[in-house]
């Protein structure tokens, strides 16, 4: 099995016609089984096509044309659109929406995060880059061209979590490597508030029979891991071994800067990452060193069955 | 970005905050002058991006309009974390009988803004919250409903407040709420709010961050405030290095090779993308080695964009090698990559093979890219040598590679630049 999206999940992508929308579209058409694709939104745009994808005006044309729900939509249109984007989408019954869009006001996040839950639709990102099911479907640039990500992902029993779409195909190709294969792979995003956080996938990959291991990767800033740490203590109904890497490890040293990511900076102690390593760890979640030790450590968490 | 104090009382000003009779000062003269209109004791205050204001000297009282032009001098001429005052704030030194706390921050949890009060003002409310939870009064906004006032007065309510002090300060708290989510900020705080002997409250110091990515949509509110665009009130001034950094990432808009951060090793790094730059940067460290500055490449830059950022480095003084490296690349060119630190190297008359000490991006278009990188004989590896291990080979190659990184040369090299909070 695998989390949020799986062979039948329908989406459209908004801003098809980007010229990196463009090459998402093939990317995902060409991987596993191929991405049902829907439909593409670019306001203007009415009856041109994408690698065969239908190009419509608005959302509700192009679930008129599906004749039905449509599942998903990947949403990368420029920062000052994307609310109004996605508010489209939520309001015309889309209930999965990965944002790829980076560099949009927290302000505007908040407000599609917070219609997303009125109307029960879940948002993953901003700044991210989407969700992979190895050798299933994509959704999102995650992985890059089919054949890289064939390359870099392989089914298997860990779910993969990241603050860092680069760093979740690193992370996966290094589990892939050494045999381990993934469930299902999320870039939940860089960004100080995000639409879904590590304590609020977790659930998902408890409940999915095939995962039976967690890797997270996260950076300092913020307080997504101390939620994860206090959600694995107290919420968690399935305990599965987590591996987390922190990387970012030297900003504890510089408090006010922002590296990497938009949601990367210390603020407060909470927001260091030696203060996460210990959270974390009093949570028993095992935190690595190097992203080389990773295999290793989910073997030891998954016991000798693997 | 940060606000100024006087900036950050001028925006609570014009959301109908009331503020005491300050001014900004650029010279003792004027010092002296408002100091005399104000005509009584005032608080001298050096306009810094810096916490620690009061502790390295930069606030202090004067009772005559000679004496604040001589604190002005003194205040003017104080580096404060590596950072020169704009100015001075001169402001009357107001009769309080009771200090507050009015605030609005972003709680990333609850991905809601949430407003905080509390009757114990002047101090760090952290420390507050923690040591008298019950004083402390908390309510979350919702971004897409209207604000309306009663969640200030609930506010103020919870931690026992009332009479006319309540009904005083909602409409204060309320407005600053407002002015939170009208204008992006990511902190909008009155710390203290000051009660007078006569019931009246005022804003007795301000402190305000926006948002960077939202400066586009505010820029009426910047213009008013005398903000140029091209400051970037990091926490830090940047470097001439990090300008010119910024300047490679400005010859074209394909892709990002820069946010440059200048550091005092001999390992130059070419690194990305956000995460895998925080890695590497990280291992480099892990493994005895010193970086000369931290960088990010990402979103398939152009050759030239890549050349200038390996140029930029390798004339960086004490830069002994390059380190080329980033986590798998889905998105950007490995070849490209390679022929723009190649092209970097030769045009300033190195040999590559000597320059770059390990090239390490495996991805897309990586068959072409070693391809480039064997043809000139520069040490490369693929995904199945570890973003660390490439880090350690880089690190051995720099002659005499030191001892492990010293933290306390590291903190001298970031500066002073801690909290917002002061005095």
């Amino acid at each position: 099995m695998s989390i949020l999206i799986d062979a039948e999940t329908t989406f459209i992508v908004q801003g098809i016609t980007g010229r990196e929308a463009v090459n998402l579209t093939r990317e995902c058409l060409d991987y596993g089984r191929g991405a049902k694709i829907v439909g593409g939104v670019t306001p203007g745009r009415l009856g041109r096509d994408v690698h065969g994808v239908p190009v419509f005006d608005t959302v509700a044309q192009a679930v008129r044309h599906h004749g039905g729900p449509i599942d998903g939509s990947v949403v990368t249109v420029p920062p000052a659109f994307t609310k109004d984007a996605v508010f489209e989408a939520i309001e015309n019954g889309v209930k999965l929406i990965v944002i790829v869009t980076e560099r949009i006001p927290r302000g505007d996040v908040a407000q599609m995060v917070e219609l997303a839950s009125l109307r029960g639709a879940r948002i993953v990102g901003p700044n991210c880059l989407g969700i992979i099911v190895p050798d299933v479907i994509k959704m999102g640039g995650i992985g890059g061209p089919a054949k890289d990500a064939a390359k870099a992902y392989t089914p298997g029993p860990v779910g993969v979590i990241s603050r860092s779409g680069g760093m979740t195909t690193e992370m996966s190709s290094t589990l892939t490597a050494a045999g381990l294969g993934q469930s299902t792979a999320v870039s939940i995003g860089g960004d100080a508030i995000i639409g879904s956080t590590y304590a609020e996938v977790m659930p998902l990959f408890e409940h999915d029979g095939q995962t039976e291991a967690i890797v997270i990767y996260t950076e300092p800033g913020g307080r997504m891991e101390a939620e994860l740490a206090r959600y694995v203590r107290e919420e968690s109904e399935r305990r599965l071994p987590i591996v987390a890497f922190m990387a970012g490890r030297f900003m504890d040293e510089m408090p006010g800067m922002t590296f990497g990511h938009a949601g990367t900076i210390v603020e407060g102690k909470e927001d260091t990452a030696s203060e996460k390593i210990a959270r974390l760890t009093s949570a028993g979640i095992t935190v690595a060193d190097e992203i080389s030790q990773i295999p290793d450590l989910v073997r030891q968490g998954l016991g000798a069955a693997v | 970005m940060r606000f100024y104090e006087y900036e950050s009382r001028a925006i609570v000003k014009r959301a109908g905050i009331p503020v005491t009779d300050y001014a900004l000062a650029r010279t003792a003269e004027e010092a002296r002058e408002i100091a005399e209109r104000i005509g009584g004791p005032v608080v001298i205050k050096s306009q810094v991006l810096s916490g620690g204001r009061m502790k390295a000297g930069g606030v202090r009282f004067a009772d005559t309009p000679d004496e604040a032009a001589d604190h002005a001098e003194a205040i003017l001429a104080l580096e404060i974390g590596g950072h020169m005052p704009r100015g001075v704030l001169v402001d009357p030194k107001a009769q309080v009988t009771q200090e507050y706390y009015a605030g609005v921050v972003w709680d990333g949890l609850r991905k809601r803004p949430v407003l905080i009060f509390s009757p114990v003002g002047g101090i760090d409310i952290e420390q507050v919250a923690a040591e008298q939870p019950e004083k402390v009064g908390r309510r979350h906004l919702s971004t897409i409903q209207p604000f309306s006032d009663f969640l200030a007065k609930e506010a103020i309510a919870e931690t026992g407040v009332t009479g006319r002090s309540l009904t005083r300060i909602t409409p204060i708290l309320a407005r600053l709420a407002r002015l939170f989510l009208e204008h992006d900020m990511t902190l909008a705080e009155v710390n203290p709010l000051g009660e007078l002997e006569d019931g009246s409250f005022v804003a007795l110091d301000a402190h305000m961050d926006m948002e960077n990515e939202a400066r586009p949509r505010q820029r009426a509110l910047l213009a008013e405030l005398g903000v140029r665009d091209d400051e970037t009130r990091q926490a830090r001034e940047p470097t001439a290095f990090e300008l010119a950094g910024e300047e490679v990432d400005a010859i074209d808009h394909r892709g990002v090779a820069g946010n440059v951060t200048e550091f005092d090793g001999d390992l130059g790094l070419v690194i990305g993308a956000g995460g895998g730059s925080l890695t590497l940067f990280d291992a480099v460290r892990a493994h005895g080695g010193r970086p000369a500055n931290y960088c990010e490449i990402g979103g398939n830059p152009s050759v030239r964009k890549a050349c200038g950022l390996a140029k930029l480095v390798l004339q960086k003084p004490g830069v002994d090698k390059i380190a080329v490296m980033m986590s798998i690349v889905s998105n950007t060119r490995v070849d490209i990559v390679a022929r723009g630190v190649i092209k970097a190297c030769l045009e300033l008359g190195y040999e590559p093979a000597e320059k770059i000490a390990i090239f390490r991006i495996p991805g897309a278009w990586e068959d072409e890219g070693f391809k480039i990188l064997e043809r000139y004989g520069v040490e490369y590896c693929d995904r199945s040598v570890s973003m660390h291990e490439a880090a350690r080979r880089a690190v051995e190659k720099i002659e005499g590679a030191g001892p492990p990184p010293d933290p306390a040369a590291m903190r001298q090299t970031s500066a002073e630049i801690g909290g917002q909070r002061d005095a």
